[in-house]
């Protein structure tokens, strides 16, 4: 029940983050007319953001659990 | 390019695929062994949200506004973060009541209520039907398109010669055969579920080409294509090319959230809708709740759908530039950009992949959506009026199982063919595919505040449910479907531009005079206003009725009360069993009723020859069977009208709902009693060390007179002819410490038979002042050794009391001694008074020695309680005489205490009753 409990706090904390980081006025930094390896800036902010949220969230449930798993196929 | 009959053919080849798929998903299913239990294929289903819309329509968004489509997506990755904490909790509520669409939860959850389950899916199938057609279109205009016909409006096309028509005719027949196969909903519908997350596959696997070809072969990669795109715009604004505002200005506004026509504003009430919208919509609640196989699979998908979402919306923005650049002038639909471009390029098998890709998005979702509104739409709407109906055909039939599937079935038909009307008379005239699913997505959010309250507030009633979902909708409908209809030309355009009747501050799209949002944005944010305070409001005013309470409990504490036994507490009635057998045939059909009773049977131990009643929790069992079927309200009003229910006042209900605050309650005692047991404990360990002190004092008191007797007497054994004097001297000494060990002796037995309550009294009346005089003459040598002056102040005569002469003598002694203790040599003086009132009499003995210091003064009537003072080191005495004395004189009920201050000397008093003569 901890371990769940831990997982949904960091969940919560997770998607705090997201809503700050995709929305005013965060945004508004990245909304700048400047390219990045000739890709402009908010594009570059809105996808990085998303992936590493993505990343976070694995590693927080998805990976734990899979080498949980790997371990009780042993 | 491309032969229609060649796209004909296989279009029909891969929706054969998909009934290959779905019937081998059956078969599996039904051999036991699942190919969709797992964590992969549940996110794959869950991107049944990526529609048409996603693949056609993004494009054509982002060409419009920019980066503002992203928020649709980023929305359900928000919400997927806290999906462990709401979606698992619905899950596990749905599983546990067999809820088998959004409207069977909303019902359950207040109460069962019949009315509530009828609005929601009044409400999801008007706002769902636009979006159902919005498919219907997409598939109808990609397959226009790639066959290069050159009919455009679909007005002029028959309804024969539409291959949306038979496209929809197909899906309707899919979703008749692997959605409604078995009666119970609640049991999965594997097959579709394998085919819809193969779809999935198709349309990411397609849109990913699309947009490799489009980046890396007809451009040089991300980076080329956005700098062409720059020169473009550049050129553009040079030119001054005739923008039909679907044309951004320049690059930058491309880019920028903030451009003209688009602000933060709209961001975040998009990411607000599509956030809700992911839980909310019918299709999503079908796959995500019903369709879910296991609550761990969550884990994963939580993290994989959003890359999904996030793979699906790399190529948005290269292939919008890339169609804007091959289409300059802004004359071609950018809603179709995806299909165009492989064409223009003479890619015919990329053009059929993304054709195909466009129509498993759209059938997809039509198939879902069809089968989560069809259930509700019969057991919702169609069996709560059957029910209810005073025909007899209906209430005397026998067997409903059949006359289930098909309404049904027919539901099916009939969302389908209402999208289909729709899409055909009046989705034409819609500007874009995106505008007509944010009006389902704003239509579906109205089931927020009912739904997240549900699962958390237990103060939300049926009423509040009702009235805000009422009130909501009505302002959905005022905001965004009424002008709808304005665009199709069935409404004058006056009503948009200046309000209905000319009041400008009712004008839809400026409701009370609100500019600053998107039409979207405009509606959501008032209808959500009238529906969560409408739903509050009236919650707090409304009294709740006892089921309301019930399953408002199971509901909120759904972790807590998970599990069939600890259920049935909240349930009383029996019915007889034939009746609930009988009840149980005519839904499920006589095999599969006769089985799940059996499978009750054998789990509970019961033998059906020897019960006729069926208790509460087979009763609650059948309850949930028929729930399964046609849906909780409708199973509640079936089977109450067999239940003996006990009268099950709401005081039951509420005591029962206490339990909660018993347990805390209990819990409290629990810890006062340790707190208590922690006090004893204290006390226990805080005599042990006094017990110790004492044995440590006695002992030393004992060993004091025994060490100089010892000295003493061996002086005088070595010493024969010792002189008499000094012989009489060390004598004198020798009895005079035995006796002072005699004493002590004495007070450790006197202790010793007190405490075992052995001591014999001798009762008889007594005179006080005889008995100081006594106790003065007995300690006369302890002050003339120490030469402190007593005086006795006595009056002339003292009534008597009654008691044990000896005993009240020691009392005496014990203080005197006691006082004599404290006194300092050479100025002590103690003076003892006798005082007779009316019916007591008081004896006070004073000094002026050191004092005791107040927070020792109830102390020193404990026993072995020395007062330690630093700076006189040891206390001399046992520190049981006052404990002896306190005996003494609770024995004659009369009362001692102390009255002192350090430095100044104390009195001790004691009262004792006088005797009655």
């Amino acid at each position: 029940m901890t371990r769940d409990e831990k997982k949904n706090k960091r969940l919560v904390g997770l998607f705090l983050l997201g809503w700050v980081v995709f929305n005013f006025p965060i945004l508004s930094l990245f909304d700048l007319d400047r390219m990045i390896f000739g890709i402009p800036l908010l594009y570059v902010y809105i996808f990085g953001a998303w992936a590493l949220l993505i990343v976070l969230m694995a590693l927080n449930t998805g990976v734990r659990a899979s080498k949980f798993k790997g371990h009780t196929d042993k | 390019m491309l032969e229609t009959g060649t796209i004909l053919f296989v279009s029909f080849g891969y929706m054969g695929l998909l009934f290959a798929i779905a019937y081998y998903g059956d078969k599996r299913a039904d051999a036991g062994r699942s190919i969709i239990s797992n964590p992969y294929i549940y996110a794959l289903s869950l991107a049944v949200y990526c529609t048409a819309w996603t693949f056609l329509g993004s494009v054509g968004f982002a060409v419009r506004s920019g980066l503002g489509f992203l928020a649709i997506y980023i929305g359900p990755t928000l919400m997927t973060m806290l999906g462990w904490l709401v979606l698992r909790k619905i899950i596990r509520i749905s599983k546990i009541h067999r809820i088998t669409s959004i409207a069977d939860f909303i019902a359950s959850r207040y109460g069962k209520s019949t009315t509530l389950g009828g609005i929601v899916t009044f409400i999801a199938v008007i706002g769902v039907i636009p979006y159902i057609a919005l498919q219907l279109k997409a598939v109808s205009t990609t397959f226009l398109l790639i066959s290069q016909s050159t009919k455009i409006g679909f007005a002029e096309i028959s309804i024969f010669g539409d291959t949306a028509f038979y496209i929809a005719l197909i899906l309707a027949l899919f979703a008749i055969l692997f959605g409604t196969r078995h009666l119970d909903a609640a049991e999965r519908h594997e097959g579709l579920v394998a085919a819809i997350a193969f779809e999935s596959i198709v349309k990411l696997a397609a849109f990913l080409s699309l947009g490799i070809f489009v980046t890396y072969v007809t451009h040089n990669g991300f980076a080329d294509l956005f700098h062409k795109a720059s020169l473009f715009s550049d050129l553009k604004k040079t030119f001054t090319l005739h923008t039909n505002g679907q044309v951004p200005g320049g690059l930058e506004e491309f880019l920028t959230l903030n451009a003209q026509g688009q602000s933060y504003l709209d961001w975040f009430m998009l990411l607000m809708l599509s956030m809700l919208a992911i839980i909310l919509l019918p299709r999503q609640f079908q796959v995500a709740v019903v369709e879910n196989v296991n609550e761990e699979h969550l884990n994963k998908a939580i993290w994989l759908f959003p890359l999904y979402l996030l793979a699906i919306n790399l190529f948005v923005l290269p292939v919008a530039f890339s169609g804007m650049l091959k289409f300059p002038d802004g004359s071609v639909d950018a809603d179709t950009f995806v299909l165009r471009l492989p064409m223009v390029e003479r890619q015919p098998l990329l053009a059929l992949f993304v054709f195909i890709g466009g129509m498993s998005a759209a059938t997809g979702m039509v198939i879902v959506e069809t089968v989560a509104l069809s259930t509700m739409l019969c057991n919702h709407i169609v069996m709560p009026i059957l029910l209810r109906l005073p025909i007899p055909f209906f209430s005397q039939r026998t067997d409903f199982s059949g006359l289930l599937l098909a309404i049904r079935r027919g539901s099916i038909i009939l969302v389908l063919m209402c999208g289909y009307e729709y899409f055909h008379f009046i989705s034409e005239f819609y500007v874009s595919l995106v505008s007509i699913g944010l009006v389902s997505f704003a239509a579906v959010a109205q089931f927020a505040p009912a739904i997240l309250g549900g699962i958390f507030w237990k103060g939300a009633t049926r009423s509040g449910a009702i009235a805000g979902l009422i009130a909501g909708f009505t302002v959905w409908v005022y905001t965004l479907f009424l002008p709808s209809l304005v665009q199709a030309g069935l409404i004058p355009q006056e009503f948009v531009n200046h309000g209905p009747f000319g009041i400008d501050l009712l004008r839809p799209f400026q409701l009370f005079g609100l500019m600053n949002f998107d039409r979207y944005g405009h509606s959501f944010f008032w209808s959500m206003l009238f529906n969560v305070a409408i739903y509050v409001g009236v919650s707090i005013f409304s009294r709740p009725r006892a089921i309301d309470h019930t399953q408002a409990a199971l509901f909120v504490d759904v972790f807590k009360y998970s599990g069939e036994a600890s259920e049935t507490q909240f349930l009383r009635g029996t019915a007889p069993l034939p009746d609930l057998r009988s009840l149980l045939e005519r839904f499920l059909g006589r095999k599969r009723a006769n089985e799940a009773l059996k499978n009750y049977a054998v789990r509970h131990n019961i033998n059906w020859d020897y019960s006729l009643t069926a208790d509460a929790g087979m009763v609650s069992y059948a309850e949930k069977l028929l729930a399964g079927t046609i849906g909780s309200a409708s199973a509640r009003v079936m089977v109450s009208s067999i239940v003996k229910e006990e009268a099950l006042g709401i005081e039951e209900v509420l005591n029962i709902l206490d339990e909660t605050r018993q347990v805390i309650a209990y819990s409290r005692d629990l810890e006062k009693a340790t707190a208590e047991l922690k006090e004893a404990n204290r006390r226990l360990e805080e005599l042990d060390r006094l017990k110790d002190d004492f044995i440590s004092t006695v002992t030393h008191e004992l060993r004091t007179p025994l060490t100089s007797i010892r000295s003493l007497a061996e002086i005088l054994n070595a010493n024969p002819n010792i002189d008499q004097k000094q012989h009489e001297n060390f004598t004198g000494i020798i009895i005079k410490e035995s006796e002072r060990l005699t004493r002590l002796i004495n007070v450790v037995l006197d202790y010793e038979k007190i405490e075992s309550a052995q001591m014999t009294w001798v009762i008889a009346p007594v005179d006080l002042k005889e008995i100081i005089q006594d106790a003065a003459a007995s300690t006369r040598q302890l002050l003339t050794d120490k030469q402190v002056t007593m005086d006795l102040d006595l009056p002339e005569i003292s009534p008597k009391v009654s008691g044990d002469r000896d005993r009240l003598v020691q009392v005496m002694v014990n203080l005197i001694s006691n006082a004599v203790k404290f006194c300092d040599s050479d100025r002590g003086f103690i003076t003892i008074r006798l005082k007779p009132n009316s019916d007591r009499i008081q004896v006070d003995v004073q000094d002026n020695g050191i004092g005791i210091k107040p927070e020792d003064q109830a102390k020193i009537f404990e026993k072995f309680r020395q007062v330690k003072d630093p700076t006189r080191g040891r206390p001399f005495g046992t520190g049981i005489g006052l404990s002896i004395t306190k005996r003494i004189i609770d024995f004659h009920h009369g009362k001692i205490w102390v009255e002192s201050e350090p430095g100044r000397g104390s009195t001790f008093s004691f009262t004792l009753p006088t005797a009655r003569e």
